[in-house]
């Protein structure tokens, strides 16, 4: 069984994002980068799948400028098997990225494609969901169980109120939650081994997607700062602040 | 314009959610119908036809919706997709899961989490777990949305009279089949419709530790949510994390237990009208959001809290 993986490569978690002065996006220059970690948590899982013997071959494929193959070595680290990378320099959103991995998907024919449920950089969580119904497939979002049975996979997804076990006919989309795993850190060897690794590079054109823009982005702004309010002295100064000031107890 | 709206709700009642997505169809403008797919769902459609605002009721009711399978349901919102220029459903667990999908099919882009209407074609949401707003503009014909319910203040429950229009459109797309689930049983309010909210983080320990906050939630009627810490370390499930990749939340108050205040948490809750930060650490980030700051260790806090609230 094959499987296909999408990786995003996105602001790091842990840097405070600044918006740009003039307002036309996010301040991106020299800041570190590395894979969402949805994305992670997608690669993990088929790295997983491997092990048990369920998957023979693990695809991981990446959209945007060259720094992308980073992120595609990275997976490739992890336990991925090969790279394609879909270089563009152009602004991509969620539809035509779900289109250009569906002309990579008509292509390879995976049996299962897990992506991260969103990036945290646009917070879109549309991709996983278009892809599947381009490509006619089922799917399972927001995913925290994934078990293959014969030509089904049952999925754990993460609902409102609970949790929900769907059957989905292979090939099927699944989106990444967070509980789904904990992704492993890539040792150095593999790090050195996933440089021989075959990496594959082809453009939009290639793959015959028109990669036009539907959305503008008018401005982004900071949101409106809040300010910090005052300290109490103990639970009794609190409680009374709550009732006669807040007045929201 | 014509909007279409997919009401959120279980099969058993209509969730608020729904009554916040018809308010940012009202800002949009023009006439607004209301689907209901599910599964016995008339009492709903009763109850969608009541909400201030709305035009039509549209009544999809069979088993293939009873489990809001978005394989499905973008199949029967597609079908009834003509004629609309905007479809709206609440950004929960069902509209992000489907409204991709009818966008795609649509071959549209789709909208996600707006907290804002600007114009009819400009909408307003958060980037970057809220470190970011951006104004975007949709070229699309079709514009399909998810809302963030507490963006909007929720019409009005009672004084509409919509009609209501039974649909025989029966779609099932055969990819995917309904297991099993196990919903959490709580007597306690719905996390992301709570007027209180009692959260706690890491700083919990354990999920032992988290009946303590369940304990004075009840005394003041809030829902318990907890953080990413807490859910990543076991304490508590998935479905009470707030945050950017859990629930958003924006009740009267928010009281912050054992949260540093990472800021995926931030983006979750700082909409809160009154937030209060109880924390061992006096430069937890939490407080610089904090409209009450209490610095103590939670242990002896929140018994004492306790005892406050049951002398009132």
């Amino acid at each position: 069984m094959k499987v296909l993986v999408a990786v995003k490569r996105v602001v790091d978690y842990n840097v405070k994002v600044r918006v740009k002065p003039d307002n036309s996006g996010v301040d991106l220059a020299n800041v570190k980068m590395a894979m969402n970690p949805f994305c992670e948590i997608a690669v993990e899982e088929a790295v997983r799948l491997k092990e048990k013997g369920v998957v023979n071959e693990i695809v991981v494929v990446s959209i945007g400028p060259k720094a992308c193959q980073e992120q595609i070595r990275t997976a490739l680290a992890l336990g991925a098997d090969r790279g394609i990378h879909i270089e563009t320099d152009a602004e991509i959103q969620s539809l035509q990225v779900a289109k250009l991995l569906k002309a990579v998907a008509d292509k390879e024919q995976p049996n299962l494609v897990i992506l991260g449920k969103q990036a945290i950089d646009s917070d879109n969580n549309q991709t996983g969901q278009m892809l599947a119904a381009l490509a006619g497939m089922s799917q399972g979002t927001f995913a925290s169980e994934i078990v293959i049975d014969g030509d089904k996979v049952n999925v754990t997804r993460e609902v409102d109120g609970g949790m929900m076990t769907v059957s989905l006919t292979l090939p099927a989309v699944v989106t990444t939650d967070l509980r789904l795993n904990e992704p492993r850190y890539a040792s150095l060897p593999n790090i050195m081994k996933a440089k021989k690794k075959p990496l594959e590079s082809i453009s939009p054109a290639d793959l015959g997607v028109d990669v036009t823009p539907r959305l503008t982005i008018v401005k982004v702004e900071a949101p409106a700062s809040r300010q910090a309010g005052i300290k109490v002295a103990d639970v009794a100064e609190l409680v009374n602040k709550l009732k006669n000031e807040a007045k929201v107890i | 314009m014509s909007i279409l709206v997919i009401a959120e709700h279980d099969n058993s009642s209509l969730k608020q959610a729904t009554l916040s997505v018809i308010a940012a169809a009202k800002v949009i403008g023009g006439n607004i119908d209301v689907l209901v797919a599910g599964e016995n769902v008339a009492a709903i459609a009763e109850a969608a036809a009541k909400a201030d605002g709305v035009n039509k009721v549209m009544v999809a009711d069979n088993a293939v919706y009873g489990h809001f399978l978005g394989e499905n349901l973008s199949q029967l919102i597609v079908e009834l997709a003509e004629g609309y220029t905007h479809i709206l459903a609440a950004a929960g667990s069902t509209g992000k899961d489907t409204m991709p999908r009818v966008a795609a099919l649509l071959d549209v882009a789709q909208i996600s989490d707006i907290i804002r209407v600007e114009a009819p074609d400009t909408f307003v949401r958060p980037i970057y777990a809220g470190n970011a707003i951006a104004t975007i503009k949709s070229s699309d014909s079709v514009k399909v949305i998810t809302v963030r319910p507490t963006g909007f203040d929720p019409v009005a429950a009672e004084g509409g009279s919509a009609s209501v229009e039974q649909l025989d459109v029966v779609k099932d797309a055969g990819l995917s089949t309904f297991v099993s689930e196990q919903k959490a049983k709580s007597d306690r309010p719905d996390l992301a419709s709570a007027g209180i909210v009692v959260s706690g983080g890491r700083g919990m320990q354990n999920g032992e530790n988290f009946k303590m906050l369940e304990q004075i939630a009840d005394l003041m009627g809030a829902a318990v949510g907890a953080s990413r810490a807490a859910v990543d370390a076991g304490f508590v499930p998935n479905d009470m994390q707030v945050g950017q990749t859990g629930k958003i939340v924006a009740p009267q108050l928010y009281i912050a237990v054992g949260i540093s205040g990472a800021i995926q948490h931030l983006a979750g809750m700082s909409d809160s009208k009154v937030i209060v930060a109880i924390n061992k650490d006096e430069e937890a980030p939490i407080f610089q959001v904090a409209d009450y700051g209490l610095v103590a260790d939670l242990f002896e806090a929140i018994p004492k809290l306790e005892e406050e609230l049951k002398k009132a």
